[in-house]
């Protein structure tokens, strides 16, 4: 089961953050590792979406859609920039 | 109105026994593949199964684990992401097996995986009968990306709480949530009153 | 590509199939006419949402192989085991509809003043974005040095063939087939790896601009020999199909 990246929810990101974010810098808070969202370890074959750290493979966020809402988890996250 | 994409099916089967088929699921021939993260491969030598009560540990070695009783069971699964597969044919020790070698009487547990995942569920849910940590799936070895060597086998819930990978046990007094139930899944999981999220 | 960050919505829309093209056995291109589209850059993907009469829904995301300004276009590649690409590729038909989103995506896109040289990496139906890149390269006049190295397991299986052997002025195309060659082929004859990259890629001192497009395996052992080249992870855009073609 291969994992995809961060292109593969680029649309998501719109529907959740109301904008183009895989140009986005995120900074793993376990590990410190610093990537463009698009260059993070996705898996999205799941009951949600789970995106994961490419050097530590600590989970950064974790997305689910429960009855039309969105559910976001971003604490494995320590900085996303624009 | 929404729109409807003209001739198109799925690969579902439709001919099936509904009396089989939970609320909102459909019937697959696949064995889809869903993973929260990377396919453990922790070496046999290293792979144990433990039974955590508090600061106790009764923990097997894949021998022994393989050297206690099991059993093939025939089962129907059904994952929250609504496909169905029926009859699956899967080789493991009944959970009982193991929970009889502990002394205990906590409420629930928490079954832990490699890599971290974990799921809740009620003792009683992965007792009498009910649940197995399974190593065989369709007369071979259950592949990796399954869940192998081992995973926990709990088909009268959603598959989630299956746990791939599984490593053990916590006994605990507190239904604390695990992996997907932080998120919004249910705590408990019966796919025949469709408790797939909080709330259901 | 500014058009799609300013946005901020994705509104789901009807499109019509105005063609259907056969590139190889298993793959096809759907031309599609897309009242509502604001346009793309090229690299960028769009959304296709399959709804069954009960309700039942799959959606997925294939890269747009057509260039800014020409209609939109999806290459999409049958997978045996498929629930989506058999019926895109076998039961839609000039005349249907499709329900889709986009464009989407800002980080795996080529605009001229990117620069380069640029190299293109392609495996299977990773050529399609890439595609889109060459012919909006192709469009706007730019004259980049640009080489593509586009993998396939055989002759047939190779996507857009008659157009990748006439590339434009200043556009290399390098050909690898993996499972079988046609007697006298000249190309490469085996998987990629990090002595075919060695020979094909722009040397570091270059300081070239690389995107590496096709299933998650392929991608990461060029973009890890890439690295090895000297190439800054920085310049090299990546972009992972999954073990078997679409998102």
């Amino acid at each position: 089961m291969d994992a995809l990246d961060g292109n593969a929810i680029a649309g998501l990101l719109v529907d959740v953050f109301g904008a183009e974010l895989t140009t986005a810098t995120g900074v793993c808070s376990t590990c410190g590792a610093v990537r463009p969202m698009a260059e993070l370890v996705v898996y999205n074959r799941a009951p949600g979406t789970v995106v994961r750290c490419r050097t530590c493979s600590s989970v950064l966020m974790v997305f689910v859609e429960a009855r039309g809402v969105h559910c976001v988890d971003l604490h494995g996250l320590a900085t996303l920039d624009r | 109105m929404s729109f409807i994409s003209r001739g198109f099916h799925g690969r579902r089967d439709d001919n099936v026994d509904p009396k089989r088929v939970p609320p909102g699921q459909y019937v697959t021939h696949d064995f889809p593949v869903l993973s929260a993260g990377p396919t453990p491969h922790t070496p046999l030598e290293e792979w144990t199964f433990s039974i955590v009560n508090g600061q106790e540990r009764k923990t097997w070695t894949w021998d022994e684990l393989r050297a206690l009783p099991s059993e093939d069971v025939t089962v129907d699964i059904h994952c929250v992401t609504r496909w169905s597969k029926l009859d699956t044919a899967w080789r493991g020790v009944s959970v009982d097996t193991l929970l009889d070698e502990v002394e205990h009487d906590s409420p629930y547990v928490l079954a832990f995986s490699d890599g971290g995942y974990t799921t809740n569920l009620p003792i009683e849910d992965v007792s009498n009968g009910k649940a197995w940590v399974a190593f065989g799936y369709d007369g071979e070895p259950l592949d990796p990306e399954h869940g192998g060597p081992a995973r926990l086998l709990v088909p009268h819930l959603y598959f989630w709480k299956s746990a791939k990978w599984v490593r053990g046990l916590e006994l605990r007094d507190e239904d604390e949530p695990g992996f997907w139930e932080t998120y919004g899944y249910h705590s408990y999981g019966d796919p025949w009153r469709e408790q797939r999220y909080a709330g259901d | 590509m500014a058009r799609a960050a300013v946005r901020g919505r994705l509104t789901w829309q009807i499109a019509n199939v105005a063609d259907a093209v056969d590139e190889t056995a298993r793959v096809r291109t759907l031309v599609l006419d897309v009242p509502d589209w604001t346009g793309h850059a090229a690299g960028q993907h769009l959304d296709v949402r399959l709804t069954a009469e009960d309700g039942y829904r799959a959606e997925r995301s294939y890269s747009i192989a057509s260039a800014p300004g020409e209609p939109v276009a999806i290459t999409v590649e049958r997978l045996d085991d498929g629930e989506v690409s058999p019926y895109l590729t076998e039961e839609l038909r000039a005349g249907d509809e499709l329900e889709l989103r986009g464009p989407i995506g800002g980080y795996f896109v080529w605009e001229p003043e990117d620069g380069g040289p640029l190299l293109l990496v392609a495996g299977g139906s990773g050529i399609a974005p890439l595609r889109a890149i060459l012919r909006h390269r192709g469009r706007t006049g730019s004259d980049v040095p640009v080489r593509l190295l586009c993998s396939s397991r055989t002759l047939p299986d190779v996507i857009y063939r008659a157009e990748l052997d006439e590339p434009a002025p200043g556009v290399e195309v390098v050909q690898t087939l993996t499972r079988e060659q046609p007697a006298g082929w000249t190309g490469y004859a085996r998987r990629v790896d990090a002595a075919l990259i060695g020979e094909v890629a722009w040397p570091a001192g270059e300081n070239p601009l690389a995107l590496v497009c096709g299933p998650t395996s392929f991608v990461e052992t060029v973009a890890d020999d890439l690295v090895g080249l000297g190439y800054p992870a920085p310049r090299v855009k990546t972009e992972r199909f999954g073990a078997t073609g679409g998102r």
